[in-house]
């Protein structure tokens, strides 16, 4: 994924119209484009054209259907370690060898290192969980949600 | 909240995005042997008991200029804190926003993941949090990320 600012004209005021109406929904019908385009005043083949621009030069990440994880049938955990400098490349390679570690970010505390679990059940999180902490002969804090607010999150293009 | 083995396998078709073709419902039904009417039907389905949150694209905020973010996380006095987190999650740089457990060593219980292009306007940002949070609020702190250290997507297969 691009991590850097595109140049300032790499999008035209059409492309950021697009941009900033399309987080909020797009329709599910026969001829989603045209019904999209319609709206924002451009044909169903600009509309097109104009998104798989934006995606190839790394504007948007993604364009589809966003699924709630937890429908998807799998059990998630948000997971936090203390781990000594000394010990912590060794310890990212034990950690990250687990295929249910779907994100690992270090961060800015003394609980430095936060990842996802992933598993098919509550049970697989609990097991998974434990095995790092033999592993690492650390403690592996989990932070699984209680409660999930509703975000209003948009990026202003 | 269940999905049945046509939904499970919609779902697998459509997690990595739809086709940029004027009729991308068509191309998931082609895939998958079902016809446009199911598809379109069973995904408006989908939406409405809210296993699609919507379907949209993703603009990716590194690229528009939003580099900086933080995890914020706040101690809030638990009678409040699912009215307030309410009020956190619908602010428009709130990417993400959770009630989670206390640790030993760990006070806090409301996550608020916040952007902005730099640093210290996810700085200003955290202020107008703590505003909000007002004296419900006993501490809080916030996370930088510096380094990835895995990131992988999360999928599910189609089943046989």
């Amino acid at each position: 994924m691009r991590r850097t600012t595109l140049p300032d004209d790499a999008l035209d005021a059409t492309d950021r119209a697009i941009l900033n109406a399309l987080q909020d929904g797009f329709p599910i019908s026969k001829h989603p484009f045209a019904e999209a385009g319609a709206a924002l005043g451009v044909t169903e083949d600009d509309l097109i054209e104009r998104i798989r621009n934006m995606r190839e030069i790394g504007a948007i990440t993604r364009f589809g259907p966003f699924y709630d994880a937890a429908a998807m049938g799998g059990a998630f955990c948000l997971c936090a370690m203390a781990v000594p400098q000394a010990d912590f490349d060794a310890t990212v390679t034990l950690v990250n060898a687990h295929a249910e570690v779907a994100h690992n970010y270090e961060r800015t505390h003394p609980l430095n290192m936060w990842f996802v679990l992933a598993c098919e059940t509550e049970k697989g999180i609990g097991r998974v969980a434990d095995e790092i902490e033999a592993e690492t002969g650390l403690a592996v804090l989990r932070f699984p949600k209680l409660r999930e607010f509703f975000v209003g999150f948009r990026v202003q293009a | 909240m269940t999905i049945d083995a046509t939904e499970r396998r919609i779902i697998a078709a459509t997690q990595s995005g739809l086709s940029l073709t004027a009729s991308p419902y068509a191309i998931v039904a082609g895939q998958l042997g079902l016809t446009e009417d199911e598809v379109i039907a069973r995904m408006a389905d989908m939406q409405a008991r809210g296993i699609i949150r919507r379907i949209a694209l993703a603009p990716n905020h590194y690229a528009l200029g939003m580099l900086a973010n933080g995890m914020s996380v706040w101690d809030v006095d638990d009678t409040k804190a699912e009215t307030l987190g309410d009020k956190v999650g619908a602010l428009p740089f709130v990417s993400h926003s959770y009630l989670r457990p206390r640790a030993p060593g760990w006070p806090y219980c409301l996550f608020a993941m916040i952007h902005g292009n730099t640093r210290a306007e996810v700085e200003e940002k955290r202020k107008l949090i703590a505003e909000i949070l007002g004296d419900a609020c006993r501490s809080n702190d916030i996370l930088y990320s510096t380094r990835i250290l895995k990131k992988t997507g999360m999928r599910i297969s189609g089943g046989s």
